[in-house]
This record gives C-alpha cells, structure tokens and sequence, in this order.
C-alpha cells in the first residue's frame, strides 16, 4: 500500500494526521460552508456587515422566501422534466448501441465505436448554431423536448463508450453457449445481457443524472422562459434579480445543488464505478 | 418419375426463413440504429453544418450572404479574439495543475483510519456541484469589501484585492474556481487507481530501500499510468470546454478581459451585441480544430490499446 499505513507510523504522526484530516477537510470546503451559512442568516446580519461571523441567528425563512419569491419551484421541476427523460432515453438507447458493439463482430464496428467516443468530446459551441437551428424549426425551441431530444443524443456518445466497455467484460460463453441452443439474438439481449447489465445501469444513470442536472450551456441557448428553464438558467437570472441578497443567492444555490448531491451520497458506489471506471486498467 | 420423387423428398427438409439465416448479420444494426440515428443528426451533421455556416454572413433568420474566407481574415484582425485565445491557452496550462493536486490529495487521503470513506466522499463533494453553484460560491468568495479572500488579502497586504474587477487578474481567479472541482475529480481517479497499486511491488521496492518521492516516481506512478490518462484527457477537455464559470462570474468582463473562445463564440452568435451566427461559427471551427489536436491524441491512444486487447 502506498502511501505507508500510517497505523505503522509513530503516535505523533498519526496524531498529527488525525488533527490534519479536519482541518485540510474544512479548508477545502470553506466556499461551501460559507454559502450554507449564509443560506441560513438573517438579512439584517448582511446589513450590519456581518457576513461570515456566526448568524446571530438561524434564520431557514431564507428558504421560504426564495421559494415563494421566485420562480424556483418552478424552475427545480423543470429540471426534473428534463433530467428523468433524458436518463431514461440515453440508458436505453446506449444499452443497445453497447450491445450492438460490444458483441457483434462486423467491419464498422471499431469507427462506428470511434464516432461516438470522438462525438463526446467536441466542444458544444460547434453543435450550437445548426442544433439550436434545428431545434427552432422543428417548433422546440424553449421546450422541454427539445432540449431532452438534444441531451439524449449527445450523452449517447459517453453511455455507448460506457456500456461497450462494460459488456466487452461480460464472459463471452454466455451468450456462444445460448446461441448453441438456438435462441434468438433479441433474446439473447433481453435475457441474458440486460440482467447482467444491472450495475452499469445504476452507475451510468446517476452519471447521467447528475451531467443533466447541471447542464447549463444547453439550458440557456435552448430555453429562455421559466416556464421551461431548468434549475441552472434559472438561478443565473434569479442572481441578476438578487443583486446582493447574498442569503437569498445562497439559499437558492443549495436548493439547486441538493438533487445531484443525494443522488451522490445515495449511490456513491455507483457512481464513483462509473467515473473510474478505465482508470485502474487500459 | 425418379426426379419427381427427389423433389418431393427435398422439400421437407427444414426451410430456415431469411430472417433466423440473417440474424447475426442484420441485429447489431437494428440495435444500432436509434442511437446512431440521433447521433448523426445531433452531432456528426451539426460539425459539418458549422463549417459550412461559417463562410456566411447570416443573422439567424434572413438570407445568408457568402463570404468565403471573410470571418476568418476578420478573426485574424480581431483583438477579442486574440484575448480569447490567449485565456484558453492560461486554461489549458494552469488547468493541468488538477492532475498533481488532485494525486496530492489522494495519497495524503489513501489511508485506513476511522471516518475515511466519509472524508473521502466530501472531498469529492465539489465536484458533484453545478458549476453554476461553484461560480455563486466563488463570486461571493471574492466580493470586494466583504468576501473571504479580499478580507484575506486586505489583512496580509493592507488593500484588498477585487479579482472579478481587475482585468490583469479576473482569468486567473475564474480558473480557481475551475480548479476546485476538476481538483476533486482527479483526485477520485487517483484513489482507485492507488487502491489497485500492486502491494507485491511496493513491498519488494521498500526492502530495496525505496521510499517517498522516489517509490513515488519509480514504482507507484507507473502503474497510475491509467488513471493519469484519463485525469490529463477530461482536464484538457474540461479546460477547451470552459464556459459555465466564465458566464457566470464576469459574462466574460470587465471589459471583455475573461473571454474564452467558447464564451466569445456565444456572445458573438446569441447575444445582444448581434446575431453573428457565420463570425460564430468560424469561432467555434478554431475552437474545434484546436480540440481535434487533443481528441485525435487520445482516439490514436485508445485504437492503438485496442488493438492489444485482442
């Protein structure tokens, strides 16, 4: 193990590492602490300068205001809106395209593979004029649809590089052996791989869920009212608005960054397999 | 008579339809089909789409006037997007410092004490975090007057210092606060990466005498040879890609001094300044062709490990 087991190491050092752990863990996160504190101060300690002093008191109305004086309600469903049937879309989708090329062996296999790992890595403002020209012809501009129809597509490049390498590492004699008993190929799929399947699913959804949520560059140049705009847009705007209101910002900063971080800490395992996942082999 | 009898006895034979004698070669495409469908209209048609677009001058709606090379030679003369360009360079570079600090933290969090895992998890936290929530959080890290790092500066200087204002400093503060999450993500892809460390080698390297900055170098950052690919492959994106934080923090002010390509190439297409979609376009194509330098890289890199996988 690297580094050295620090249960090996004299009793200072692993005092000194026990006294270091929360310190280095408070430091890294201050931007964060600060903004949860802030989230829940009185409006009169800003007045009175007291910004990152103790709240003199704990004041959750911060909460209850920006939801009743704002759109964010509002804005949090949209998101949702636009996060669940693109999770839903891109999962089913890729498990297919994953399937396709993670079992079948034909001449195209490896460029088709290769489009969409290149496709993943553009940059998006190279999609935007045709997408965003695209989207308005097709009367889906500033609509939930249109933004899903995008998002499916485009995250079909990193779910199909995710689901091939995952079914690449599934015993291939399953599915020789089936195919020996002459079940059909289809079958092969529902039956055999999709149950197999199972935790590349859950990785790949959360992954998907948490990029969706936080997608912001697609939310502003496809949506623009907040009938529609997911939760990024929207608190973008809302601090135009706020100018200020710092408890106000901060209040509606956690509530949007609430979802993805439950998601997180509900399917940590998941989720961190699916971000690693090539990095200890390849 | 004897022919007609072969032919009779022929036919029960079993008949396998077109479909099961052609299953294995037409299924992966009917599976592919969906996916690929979306993809090719969504993203491989857009690309071409936009270098086309970029030989126009088009407001999004009325006609489109051929330019040929024009937005380009106009690009050549542009300050902003020399400015642009030279903030995607300061991206690229000081991005990259997320892979060293990101192994940094891990080694000094790849321990077994109790509570561990907890940590482990909140030093990722940053990074599960909207980039939109990160900028907020920043801005209001560095407000002038009240912020946590001017009173810092203020109280080690005399004078604090407003980041987001200052036209010499601005990048340098919004690539801070990149940092913060692509931080917390290399350091994810180094902990597994060190959880599969070979403990065989290291121990064999200790009884040589090995130890610190050299097992380090010699023994522990070969077998990271994966992971830092992957870290060094999404902080380079990440950094070409850099926008959320840069419309957030400044809309690329004050005076236009924090523009990225990616931001310029928006503001040019979409904002109030004027529907630029053509001098859009030819901005985004650079922007693209310098991320083709990289993402080709990387393909050769993956074609090539494929290849020894067979």
């Amino acid at each position: 193990m690297f580094p050295r087991p620090i249960e090996h190491s004299a009793p200072p050092a692993r005092i000194a590492y026990q006294v270091a752990l929360p310190i280095a863990l408070v430091l890294w996160l201050l931007p964060l602490i600060g903004v949860a504190l802030t989230s829940v101060r009185p409006s009169g300690d800003l007045a009175a300068g007291n910004y990152f002093g103790w709240p003199s008191a704990i004041a959750f109305s911060n909460y209850a205001e920006v939801f009743q004086n704002s759109p964010i309600g509002q804005y949090i469903l949209n998101s949702f809106r636009v996060t669940i049937p693109t999770v839903i879309g891109a999962v089913a989708i890729s498990t297919m395209t994953g399937f396709a090329l993670g079992i079948y062996q034909f001449r195209s296999n490896i460029p088709i593979f290769f489009m969409f790992v290149a496709g993943n890595f553009v940059p998006f403002q190279i999609l935007m004029v045709p997408v965003r020209d695209m989207t308005v012809s097709m009367g889906l501009y500033n609509t939930t649809t249109g933004l899903v129809l995008f998002h499916i597509a485009f995250q079909s490049g990193f779910c199909t590089l995710f689901m091939r390498n995952f079914i690449r590492s599934l015993p291939r004699e399953l599915i020789e052996a089936a195919r020996v008993e002459g079940v059909a190929e289809w079958k092969i799929f529902i039956h055999i791989v999709l149950p197999l399947m199972r935790p590349a699913i859950a990785a790949l959804s959360v992954l998907v869920f948490t990029f969706i949520w936080n997608d912001y560059f697609w939310a502003t140049v496809l949506t623009t009212s907040a009938t529609t705009q997911p939760v990024t847009a929207g608190l973008y705007s809302l601090n135009g608005q706020w100018i200020a209101s710092w408890h106000l910002v901060s209040a509606g900063s956690i509530v949007a960054a609430m979802p993805p971080v439950l998601m997180f800490f509900l399917m940590q395992r998941h989720f961190i397999a699916g971000l690693t996942l090539g990095a200890t082999k390849g | 008579m004897a022919i007609a009898d072969v032919s009779i006895s022929a036919t029960p034979a079993p008949q396998r339809s077109w479909w099961r004698r052609n299953q294995q070669r037409l299924t992966p495409w009917l599976f592919l089909l969906p996916g690929m469908a979306m993809f090719l209209v969504y993203v491989i048609w857009p690309i071409f789409e936009s270098f086309w677009l970029s030989f126009y001058d088009w407001d999004g709606l009325g006609e489109k006037v051929w330019l040929g090379w024009g937005n380009y030679a106009e690009l050549f003369d542009d300050d902003a997007f020399y400015t642009s360009l030279w903030n995607n360079v300061l991206w690229l570079v000081l991005y990259l410092l997320a892979v060293p600090a990101g192994l940094a933290i891990a080694i000094f969090l790849n321990q077994n004490v109790f509570g561990i895992r907890l940590y482990k998890s909140l030093f990722f936290f940053p990074f599960v975090i909207s980039q939109v929530v990160v900028g907020l959080m920043f801005s209001w890290f560095y407000a002038p007057n009240f912020g946590l790092f001017y009173k810092l500066i203020e109280w080690l200087t005399g004078t604090g210092v407003a980041v987001l204002a200052d036209p010499e400093l601005v990048t340098y503060g919004i690539i801070a606060a990149g940092l913060w999450p692509q931080i917390a993500y290399c350091m994810i892809l180094y902990l597994t990466g060190l959880n599969n460390v070979s403990p065989d080698q290291v121990e064999a390297a200790r009884l040589d005498g090995a130890r610190g900055l050299r097992m380090l170098w010699y023994v522990i950052l070969p077998q990271l040879r994966p992971a830092t690919f992957i870290a060094v492959v999404v902080t380079v994106i990440g950094a070409l890609r850099s926008f959320d934080l840069v419309s957030i923090m400044t809309d690329g002010g004050p005076f236009g001094s924090s523009r990225v390509l990616s931001f310029y190439m928006y503001e040019q297409a979409l904002s109030e300044y004027g529907y630029r979609m053509g001098y859009g376009a030819a901005i985004a194509v650079i922007l693209f062709l310098i991320m083709m330098i990289f993402i080709s890289g990387f393909i050769w890199k993956m074609v090539r490990d494929e290849r020894e996988g067979y």
